[in-house]
């Protein structure tokens, strides 16, 4: 049974790394099938670029809360207290910012301090009360709910200054308008040149990771699927943004969160941080014996989401441009479906950033297309369940295969 | 004696890629017990499976006769239905249930579905005596040891009408009493009858307990040797199992002993758990440059707890004593500080305190030292990839590549990545917890030509070992610890088998 090859086979065929990553492609391509389906259920309108923007709004602060999820998930914990977090960062942002009239500049570092807080404060108990995670936050959930409800005594607060609403309704300026935005076609440069030179950029930078590959005998995926999903994504890409700078061009929220993207992309598969994170989710009491600080560990991942869902607070009251006590509720539960949709595995030690945004984006797009189709909230519900439970079973199913 | 119950003819049985099984037979007598013996992945608990049902008929080619009869078995229950009863190596029982649910779980004494517990705990009481338990039927799971755990399993198998017992390494996770009183107890059933099969990489017992036995090697049934009409040496078997003639077992080595590099003043520690018993008093040791410095005792003696409790703090509470390096004190109460210091503990249980394994050979390997692959936190992965690939040349880890899962490795290959892992670190005393345990005699010899390499390369080795031939064949010096304490200092000319004994018996006298 002892398989005995000395050898290095970096070359694997096709099929059989197929078989093997099909998770990765598959999700990828649901998403576009997905995509493709409602922009033919809804005669087209998913497309249009203002909807396109909506969608972004509409998930941008899904997918920034599931960055800190997955990282949460993959540590072997489950966070249930950010949409509270989020209720809460909203009510103060508005006292401060309406009632006490500070400035923006002031409250809205403050408000990622308090998430901090927030997140530190269950973060304790999960690493060194050593308090079940679910249990922490599901106390953390009512009680930032409750203080949501005492800090705005019941009622909504708003409007927020212009300037704090750009938060989330800004578009980045055009300052290279070559042509009259009022009769030409693209009205945005800025967006179609910043969505051309990331391709670019993505494209190159591929190659280049191949060759050095190649250079160290570090194995490669095979080319056919390198280029396929080059291809997709980049073909993806840029209409996505050339439909966007037809319109008013790229939203402040979608620069801060592709940043937000490429900097947890960045911290869970090249930083230490990262790969202890992941080593602590697959096995603690080995990472704790190979000299990691697994309790401090466990404690930041809190607190980071913690900072993540203020940022996420702070993005949905300048959205409704009000901040309501019922603001965020059940969006837990979004966010971390966005992460098992994305392969993130429940026992921890195993999941991707880009799964979780892809996941997400997989939610986003079913709940804006059945929107525009006019379903209702009852089998929008209906229908995000099965799919949570198929993406699953379609893991489970594949692990066991592969035994 | 001479009825045969089972026979299994030309069994062979394919994974993707692998042959498990190459046209095996394999005859078992009527009423004896019969050793299954062959190195690590020979295809030992494959045909076990086979037999029992885990792979169902028709998964694999070869006919089994039981009771001269051609069985096909499609689940477990179906052999089990015969009286094949096969008890495997990671016991299957609920820790918070009692003694008497556990034995009859999956097979309550109940009428409609209400269990009569009086005719439970009854029949329980009776078992329990069989295998000669003591414990109340009540007791629950986790509070007895694992000796008295086994008993329970092979009571459960008693409890449905069994035939034939297999039993996939009964005696890994028990210590010399309790392995002895289990052997007893197979031999007490082969005089009511009974027939066993036993999986062991423990030749004495086998030698102790066999009438015949039978060598795997490679997925095919090499011999059967009875040891009734020939004199089987424990020698023998291992040639059989290698499949050349192992002059010695342990590499020779030429030891060059230095300055002390380690030395331990004084130390004691609490019980983790009961807080107020001390379990560790004014233990004393030094290990020196290119020494190989071995702790021998029983099960319980506080010899991993010694190891760990130096190792970070990662075991007990009130620890206190002195460690020195190079003679110079230094402070070892966290991990990273420990690790700073130069020691390394490669731990006993490298599935569950060793390795992460859902993370490749790579990752594993880089685990401890991850400073010395990446730059402000920034990890190099070329560097990284560097590092692994050159450990696992070094240390000759058979895999595809330093991609693969750790899980898919053999036992003795994970525990070259767990070296590994360490070795990265540059420890200058390594502290290593049953480096050989559970795995194939052939990785045991590389593994202590490894340990034989680090000392002539002048680090300081502590090797904690329960197989006393290991210890007496690699070490220069051994103490033997007994009930917390360290009761005598050996030196390789003093140390045997009956001298270790000697010292353990006498300690407990005094006390």
């Amino acid at each position: 049974m002892a398989i005995d090859t000395r050898t290095e086979t970096p070359k694997v065929s096709v099929s059989d790394y197929l078989r093997k990553n099909i998770r990765e492609y598959g999700l990828l391509l649901a998403l576009v099938v997905i995509m493709l389906l409602f922009q033919f259920l809804t005669g087209g309108v998913l497309f249009k670029p203002v909807n396109i923007t909506n969608l972004v709004l509409q998930n941008s602060f899904i997918i920034i809360m599931a960055l800190g999820m997955l990282l949460i998930i993959v540590a072997g914990h489950i966070d249930l207290s950010v949409g509270s977090i989020v209720a809460f960062i909203g009510g103060i942002s508005a006292i401060m910012l309406v009632k006490w009239g500070w400035h923006f500049s002031l409250v809205v570092p403050l408000c990622l301090i308090i998430g901090a807080a927030m997140g530190a404060a269950q973060g304790y108990w999960v690493a060194y009360q050593k308090i079940p995670s679910f249990i922490v936050t599901l106390a953390g959930m009512l009680v930032f709910r409750g203080l949501t409800y005492v800090v705005l005594e019941g009622r909504p607060i708003g409007p927020f200054p212009k300037e704090f609403q750009l938060l989330s309704t800004g578009f980045i300026p055009d300052f290279l308008s070559f042509t009259d935005p009022a009769t030409s076609v693209v009205k945005n440069y800025v967006a179609l040149l910043a969505v051309l030179a990331l391709v670019g950029w993505a494209i190159y930078s591929g190659l280049k990771n191949r060759r050095l590959n190649e250079q160290h005998g570090t194995p490669n995926e095979p080319f056919v699927f390198f280029a396929g999903q080059m291809a997709v994504i980049s073909v993806v890409a840029v209409f996505l943004g050339f439909q966007l700078s037809t319109y008013r061009g790229l939203p402040n929220v979608l620069v801060v969160m592709g940043v937000l993207i490429a900097f947890y992309t960045f911290v869970t598969t090249r930083s230490t941080i990262g790969r202890r994170i992941y080593a602590m989710g697959g096995n603690e009491k080995a990472a704790k014996l190979s000299g990691i600080n697994t309790e401090r560990l466990t404690f930041y991942t809190f607190v980071n989401m913690g900072v993540l869902a203020a940022l996420a607070g702070m993005i949905i009251a300048a959205r409704l441009n009000s901040a309501t006590p019922k603001a965020g509720v059940g969006f837990e539960l979004d966010v971390i479906a966005a992460c098992f949709i994305g392969g993130a595995s429940a026992s921890g030690g195993v999941g991707r950033i880009i799964g979780a945004v892809i996941g997400a984006f997989i939610m986003g797009v079913m709940n804006n297309g059945m929107s525009i189709m006019g379903i209702g909230i009852d089998y929008q519900q209906l229908i995000k369940g099965l799919v949570l439970l198929a993406a699953v079973f379609f893991d489970v199913y594949n692990k066991n295969k592969a035994v | 004696m001479d009825k045969i119950i089972l026979e299994m003819r030309g069994i062979t049985k394919t994974f993707p890629g692998v042959k498990a099984l190459d046209n095996v037979s394999f005859k078992v007598r009527e009423g004896e017990i019969h050793a299954l013996v062959g190195e690590n992945g020979a295809g030992k608990s494959t045909l076990m499976k086979v037999l029992s049902g885990v792979y169902p008929a028709g998964t694999y080619e070869g006919e089994i006769h039981f009771d001269n009869e051609v069985r096909r078995f499609s689940t477990i229950s179906d052999s089990e239905e015969l009286g094949i009863i096969i008890i495997h190596q990671e016991l299957a029982l609920v820790p918070l249930l009692s003694i008497a649910e556990n034995i009859f779980l999956g097979n309550e004494i109940a009428s409609n579905g209400v269990i009569n517990w009086p005719a439970t705990f009854a029949r329980t009481q009776e078992l329990l005596a069989k295998v000669g338990l003591k414990d109340a039927p009540s007791t629950l799971i986790t509070d007895i040891g694992v000796g008295k755990q086994q008993l329970v399993e092979i009571a459960k198998a008693l409890s449905k009408k069994v035939r034939l017992l297999i039993l996939d390494e009964p005696t890994a996770s028990l210590n010399e009493t309790d392995s002895d009183a289990l052997l007893n107890l197979l031999m007490e059933f082969r005089k009511q009858g009974m027939t066993s099969i036993i999986i062991s990489h423990k030749l004495n017992e086998i030698r102790k307990v066999a009438d015949q036995i039978t060598i795997l090697r490679d997925g095919g049934a090499v011999e059967t040797l009875d040891c009734h009409t020939q004199e089987i040496t424990e020698d023998r078997i291992i040639s059989g199992m290698v499949g050349r003639a192992m002059e010695d077992r342990y590499p020779p080595r030429d030891p060059k002993i230095g300055e002390t590099l380690l030395e331990v003043k004084n130390w004691n520690v609490f019980h983790q758990n009961h807080r107020d018993r001390q379990f560790l008093h004014d233990v004393n040791f030094t290990v020196r440059a290119g020494e190989v410095v071995g702790i021998a005792g029983l099960m319980g003696a506080g010899r991993t707890e010694t190891a760990m409790s130096l190792f970070g703090k990662s075991w007990g509470h009130k620890i206190s004593g002195q460690v020195f390096m190079h003679g110079k004190p230094v402070d070892v109460s966290t991990i990273p500080k420990a690790i700073g210091a130069g020691l390394a503990y490669v731990t006993e249980d490298r599935k569950h305190l060793g390795l992460v394994l859902n993370n490749n050979i790579m990752h594993n390997t880089t685990l401890a030292n991850l400073d010395g692959v990446s730059n402000n936190g920034f990890i190099d992965e070329r560097k990284e990839a560097r590092v692994a690939a050159d450990y696992r040349s070094k240390l000759r880890i058979r895999s595809h590549s330093i991609y693969q899962e750790t899980v898919n490795l053999s036992g003795g290959n994970q525990q070259k990545v767990v070296l590994s892992k360490w070795l990265f670190t540059d420890p200058q005393v390594l502290i290593l917890d049953e480096p050989t345990r559970g795995i194939d005699v052939g990785a045991k010899f590389e593994i202590y030509t490894i340990i034989n390499q680090l000392a002539a390369e002048g680090k300081g080795i502590l090797m904690i070992s329960s197989e006393m031939p290991e210890l007496l064949g690699t070490c220069d010096r051994i103490y033997v610890m007994n009930e917390g304490r360290i009761v005598a200092e050996l030196s390789k000319g003093e140390a045997s088998q009956e001298s270790i004994m000697r010292a353990i018996m006498r300690s407990g006298e005094k006390h």
